[in-house]
């Protein structure tokens, strides 16, 4: 019956995780040209991940 | 890859002058020795633009790496800052691409919608496990069990309200201490009475917390909010994406004869200029040597090419078109034409009425109405039953449920999908004022030349046979002229049999050319074979001669946009009253009203033109005004909601509330319907949200709400608007042609596909 007391921190946490990880590929621009990376898939080269955006915020 | 191909454009003249300078000044520090700089690629529209660009741009010398964003049509370049600036634009011509600077200064990269989805993704987040603890609650936990659930869903409400509620208190105090109220304001009440209630309950051990009701509709009206805003932006990328058609700056020569490149605001009176053919003319001037055409046709609405020689003056914007000149500036940047345009367009601005959207309507006869029904409910069941606690409940109870929730989503949405709409269909709308206001027009006004017409001539009749036509072709292909330019694109097909050599062109006159030991001619019938008879004098006429003898003769008019007949007979339909107004004479302006059975005033001054919409709005009518060339400008501010097309100058395209980016003229019944259609959705959602309310208001003020059936209500409400909203998006509107592949977003007045093509 007190399963509640760790289930609920464990939801809780998930959804925290959940949360900062949006948080993150927003702030690293991930959303920033959907259409462009909708194409990019389709490439045969190497297509890396652009350098850290920090100190060119946009 | 042959669709890069069709968006390709012919190199820009313009723009191979853009110099080290100009992309110097534009470029800006990202890192220790690097330089990041961006260019707007309108043509860009594929995985295989992708590649080829970012390909070549990485080849270049001295570049770290080139990035392309589809997105908004741009290519950011990263290159190392001990270098002069890698000729960008230079190889991107050359692959077929059109490119100009993008200034990053007037792009200012939307704090607001990165703060919107962040506040979005908290309230989501919040909301869901507030929810989770919300249904355990509902479905019977134990007092003790029910306490901590409570504390929790308070300990998560707090911070997510604190964060992702700012936007809308902001608003909402920014409006009070304007002594205002918008739709902000019973937002922010309702949603911190029933926190601030739920929070008391809370702490007293109560039975009912309103902390999901609170969370739920932040996050319902944030989805509205962003999605409004993210459109809003889109429409915004685009329409700044488009080529910059004023001038940047220009040439000067300075009494020591050293020639420096200025922008336009550091050029003064008395400067002396070199202008190249192909270049705008950046301020008022006075032309001091040689002879060319000009078009005014941005300027003026003068279809036709103006000769300009030495004495002639010119207006800050005009296109010069053949030959060069050395002009001497008769005015500074900000007392030229341009700026006369921007300050009449300031004075319209102030003559025209505020216009006062739906929803702030609404919401100045909703917030007192619903404030009164909670006071009346307080004092109600004070007399009652006189139990404070009780009473205070019942009251808050009637906020949260009335809390604007659908009322705010009502608009919005509607206002999204139809943007949405009109966007597939390559109109841009600047908001959703622009929608309501033009779902209430009576009247529509044209202008002429580069609205209902292309603004550029085309081959209507020719003498002679394929072959003459493909020589006059050959040749033509040599020069910027627009009658030149429309006969390559006529005569295209054979052009590549002829070699051509000695060719030389003559400003004012025509083109020369040797091919095969004749002498041919092409141009003024006067100049290429003066015995001929003289063409009639209102269509411009051009010969071809061999050796001075006549071979052929060729007619050209303004072609007419398309569409267009089919759009004036849509538009009359709706028992619109359709005008022509132009700036240019009066025998073409005649000729078109015509031709399209519609009322003209021709050799109409800017000023003019913008009085008579004005007396239009003064007659209680609401006009709409499509124009694209400057002296449009103050017109389109003063009318009830204006419209222009891509290849419209640029303060145009910004005065403009809708920017159509297709060709066809049809925009301007499609952008009607769409925006009428969206009216009668507005309006049956907020007869919804008020029925909501009929129904549900009663049940609080009789104290019958709980925690479930507020969270049921309110997102019941909204779901139904927002469904209903989306009907906008499905029902299928009457026939429309296929959209042209043509035009896109690349101005097709500079670089008319044809030529392009023939080029290569």
């Amino acid at each position: 019956m007190m399963d509640f007391l760790y289930l609920v921190p464990i939801a809780l946490v998930l959804g925290l995780i959940g949360l900062v990880a949006f948080m993150w590929t927003l702030r690293s621009g991930q959303y920033d040209d959907l259409d462009g990376a909708a194409e990019r898939i389709l490439h045969d080269d190497e297509d890396k991940p652009l350098p850290s955006k920090k100190k060119a915020p946009r | 890859m042959s669709c890069c191909v069709s968006g390709a454009e012919f190199p820009n003249a313009v723009a191979l002058r853009a110099l080290n300078d100009e992309i110097m000044l534009a470029s800006r520090t990202v890192e220790e020795g690097l330089r990041q700089t961006d260019l707007s690629v309108p043509a860009i529209h594929c995985g295989g633009c992708i590649q080829k660009i970012e390909t070549t741009l990485a080849a270049l010398p001295g570049v770290e790496q080139a990035r392309v964003n589809l997105s908004t049509k741009r290519v950011s370049i990263r290159w190392h800052a001990a270098t002069t600036p890698p000729p960008f634009i230079e190889a991107l011509n050359q692959i077929g691409y059109g490119a100009h600077l993008y200034d990053t200064a007037s792009d200012g990269k939307d704090k607001t919608q990165t703060e919107l989805v962040r506040a979005l993704a908290v309230a989501g987040f919040a909301a869901s496990n507030i929810m989770l603890l919300s249904v355990s609650v509902w479905s019977g936990a134990e007092p003790a069990t029910r306490d901590l659930f409570h504390w929790l869903s308070a300990l998560i409400a707090f911070p997510a309200l604190a964060y992702s509620g700012r936007i809308f208190f902001r608003s909402a105090w920014q409006a009070l201490r304007h002594g205002q109220t918008n739709m902000d304001v019973p937002i922010s009440i309702g949603v911190l009475l029933a926190f601030g209630l739920s929070l008391y309950e809370t702490i007293h051990h109560g039975q009912h917390a309103y902390f999901d009701a609170s969370i739920t509709l932040l996050f319902f009206l944030l989805i509205g909010r962003t999605l409004d805003h993210v459109m809003r932006e889109r429409a915004r990328t685009a329409v700044r994406g488009l080529a910059n058609l004023a001038a940047r700056g220009a040439l000067v020569v300075a009494p020591d004869g050293a020639q420096n490149y200025l922008p336009v605001e550091k050029i003064e009176t008395g400067m002396t200029i070199l202008l190249a053919a192909g270049e705008r003319v950046p301020v008022d001037a006075l032309v001091l040597k040689g002879r060319s055409e000009l078009d005014c046709s941005l300027v003026s609405g003068e279809s036709l090419p103006q000769p300009a020689q030495e004495g002639a003056t010119l207006q800050a914007g005009t296109l010069n078109l053949t030959g060069p000149l050395t002009i001497v500036a008769t005015a500074a940047a900000q007392n030229s034409f341009l700026a006369e345009m921007v300050r009449m367009m300031e004075a319209a601005e102030s003559g025209r009425s505020v216009y006062r959207r739906i929803a702030d309507r609404a919401s100045q006869l909703y917030a007192p109405v619903v404030h009164l029904t909670a006071l009346l409910t307080f004092i109600g069941w004070m007399i009652i039953e006189g139990d404070v606690h009780h009473a205070l409940t019942i009251a808050i109870a009637v906020l949260i449920i009335t809390c604007p929730c659908a009322l705010g989503l009502a608009v919005p949405m509607v206002q999204i999908v139809a943007a949405r709409r009109l966007f597939e269909q390559g109109i841009m709308v600047k908001d959703g004022g622009a929608l309501e206001r033009l779902a209430e027009i009576d009247s529509v006004v044209f202008d002429k030349t580069g609205t209902l017409t292309m603004g550029e001539p085309k081959l209507t009749k020719h003498t002679g046979n394929t072959e003459t036509l493909a020589l006059a072709a050959a040749i033509a292909l040599h020069s910027r002229h627009p009658y030149s330019r429309a006969l390559a694109a006529a005569g295209r097909k054979g052009i590549g049999q002829f070699e051509i050599t000695n060719i030389s062109e003559h400003a004012g006159a025509g083109v020369e050319a040797e091919i095969g030991g004749s002498h041919y001619r092409l141009g003024r019938p006067e100049w290429a074979a003066p015995d001929a008879k003289p063409g009639t004098a209102e269509t411009p006429r051009v010969v071809l001669a061999r050796d001075g003898h006549l071979l052929a003769s060729f007619d050209f008019d303004d072609e007419l946009r398309p569409d267009t007949n089919a759009a004036i007979t849509a538009l009359k339909r709706d028992g619109l009253a359709i005008e022509v107004l132009s700036g240019d004479r009066a025998a073409p302006v005649q000729a078109l009203a015509a031709q399209l059975g519609l009322p003209h005033i021709a050799h109409v001054s800017p000023g003019e033109k913008s009085a008579h919409v004005a007396a239009i709005a003064a007659a209680g009518h609401r006009a709409l005004m499509v124009g694209d060339g400057l002296n449009d400008a103050p017109a389109l501010v003063a009318a009830h909601v204006s419209m222009a097309p891509a290849s419209a100058a640029d303060i145009n395209r910004n005065a403009a509330d809708l920017v159509f980016l297709r060709e066809s003229l049809l925009a301007v019944p499609q952008a009607i319907e769409v925006a009428r259609r969206a009216r009668v959705l507005v309006r049956q959602n907020l007869m919804l949200a008020v029925s909501y309310n009929l129904v549900a208001v009663p049940l609080a003020i009789m104290g019958g709400v709980t925690p479930l059936v507020a969270a049921i209500a309110m997102s019941g409400s909204s779901l139904i608007v927002v469904g209903n909203a989306l009907r906008l998006g499905r029902t299928h509107m009457q026939k429309h042609e296929e959209p042209r592949p043509a035009a896109g977003i690349s101005p097709s007045r500079d670089f008319p596909q044809e030529f392009a093509e023939a080029a290569r």
